[in-house]
């Protein structure tokens, strides 16, 4: 197989709040269509290491490429980078004053310039890869939490990204409303998105991803495919954090 | 004469009240005019402030506080009176009218930056988190995103102050502006009786009682639900 060059090329990123020292020296690779998920106890610095990719948090040092962009550097257009790198938040952040359809398109009109007819039929396009086409017109407050993020996820395809983030998507979900977002990004990796995903669900990770990365205080203690990760971890902090979740 | 004879002669008298109509109803636009001023440049000072304020450059907020806690402290007729009478003193002169409109737009800004910041950090940080993760700048986010949601939240806080400011254009009579209370006051020592008082009232609940109402409705009409 042709070696493409990683989608995410995260080097050595520390992260520090204060005193407080989150991320301890990071490395994540993503190659192109791969589905990488990212485990790991609370407060291990999921979320941080994602915020960090499309440059929401400032690494305090390191290294980030996104498709070859560098994200850290003071040279680089930061609101261009983000357009490439989709993020998908645990609560939805739908913009509440607005319909389904505004959401979306917003970026599309004032970040990229579409006219609103253009911006319009892309957003349509995208809340259609969603299955939402016919709640383009609803606001935030009238759908459910599954609807919304399924949404959000559609704000963020509809820019086109080179991979998607997403931080803990159906968390904050009645369990019946999770099986619908697990099925719209089941069908982004299908379509060939790069994705990496901070989730604690295990069955899906177990179905669809391609690399199981695990963290713990700040460090990625392990990572391989998941029949590995899940079936002999290697480490005792992974064997103890898998036990914790089955028992769950 | 009996005492209602003199009360109604006192306060409702038809040939007095005649008139001094006229004089109220100028009185009347006078008001509006000087309030619309107010509430305008007062609202607009006051969102600028709380737009510059949320680019939290330190010195500057600084600066924003000690203005809008300054004008928050000080008695609106006691900026009027300073501005009429002080600054002449300091080679600037100023008319009644815009010594009146410059205060209370003063204190409507103060007041009203209180409330607009109070509505910018009452959104949630997750919505500038994902306005930002599209790309959208930091104007952006805050133009399309923030301030309609802020804005949104305190209106019915913003209505109320705007009515109780407004209602301080009566103090601009001390400095000489024929506003309604103005008008009112020198028809009462031209004519030796309160009637013009009474027409005074009158034109104040005509102009701000509907206000009132307008008020209560956009209390209701905004009430958030999310
Ligand atoms: N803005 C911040 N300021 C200060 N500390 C922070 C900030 N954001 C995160 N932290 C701290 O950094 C640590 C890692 O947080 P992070 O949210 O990345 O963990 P996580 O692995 O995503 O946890 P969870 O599974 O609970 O979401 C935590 O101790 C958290 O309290
Ligand atoms: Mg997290």
């Amino acid at each position: 197989m042709a070696q493409t060059p990683p989608i995410v090329a995260a080097h050595g990123i520390h992260k520090h709040f204060g005193t407080l020292h989150v991320l301890k020296g990071v490395d994540l690779m993503v190659a192109e269509r791969e589905l990488v998920f990212v485990i790991g106890p609370s407060g291990s610095g999921k979320s941080t290491l994602l915020r960090c990719l499309n440059r929401l948090e400032e690494p305090s040092s390191g290294s980030i490429t996104v498709d070859g962009i560098d994200m850290l550097s003071r040279s680089t257009d930061i609101n261009a980078a983000r357009q490439r790198v989709g993020m998908v938040f645990q609560s939805f952040n739908l913009y509440p004053h607005m319909t389904a359809l505004g959401n979306v398109a917003l970026a599309l009109r004032k970040v990229q310039g579409k006219s609103r007819a253009e911006a319009e039929a892309r957003a349509r396009a995208a809340l259609d890869r969603v299955h939402l086409a016919d709640r383009a017109g609803h606001f935030p407050g009238q759908l459910s939490g599954g609807q919304q993020q399924r949404v959000a996820i559609a704000r963020a395809i509809a820019l086109e990204p080179r991979v998607m983030l997403f931080d803990e998507p159906t968390s904050a979900l009645d369990p019946e409303l999770v099986g619908g977002v697990l099925a719209a990004m089941r069908e982004l990796r299908e379509d060939g998105m790069t994705m990496v995903v901070v989730s604690h669900e295990m069955g899906f990770a177990k179905a669809a991803a391609d690399r199981v990365v695990f963290m713990a205080d700040g460090l990625v203690v392990e990572q391989g495919p998941p029949a590995e990760l899940f079936g002999a971890p290697r480490h005792e902090r992974t064997r103890a954090f898998l036990g914790q979740i089955e028992r769950h | 004469m009996t005492g209602l004879d003199r009360f109604l002669d006192s306060f409702f008298n038809l040939r007095v009240a005649v008139e001094y109509l006229p004089k109220i109803i100028d009185g009347f636009w006078l008001t509006i005019l000087l309030a619309f001023c107010i509430i305008l440049s007062g609202l607009a000072a006051g969102l600028a402030l709380a737009v510059l304020r949320s680019l939290g450059i330190r010195p500057v907020n600084w600066l924003i506080i000690f203005v809008v806690d300054l004008f928050r402290a000080l008695p609106p007729l006691v900026i009027i009176v300073l501005l009429y009478f002080g600054l002449p003193a300091a080679g600037l002169s100023i008319s009644g009218f815009a010594s009146a409109w410059l205060s209370l737009a003063l204190v409507l800004m103060a007041f009203s930056e209180e409330i607009f910041w109070a509505g910018i950090t009452a959104v949630p940080r997750g919505q500038w988190e994902a306005a930002r993760s599209t790309g959208l700048t930091f104007a952006a986010t805050l133009g399309h995103v923030v301030l309609p949601q802020a804005v949104r939240m305190v209106v019915p806080p913003l209505t109320n102050r705007t009515i109780a400011i407004t209602k301080g254009t009566a103090l601009a009579s001390v400095v000489a502006v024929p506003e309604i209370l103005g008008a009112a006051q020198a028809g009462v020592s031209f004519s030796f009786n309160p009637t013009p008082l009474t027409l005074g009232a009158l034109a104040y609940v005509v102009l701000f009682f509907p206000v009132v109402i307008l008020g209560r409705w956009i209390e209701t009409r905004f009430a958030w639900k999310r």
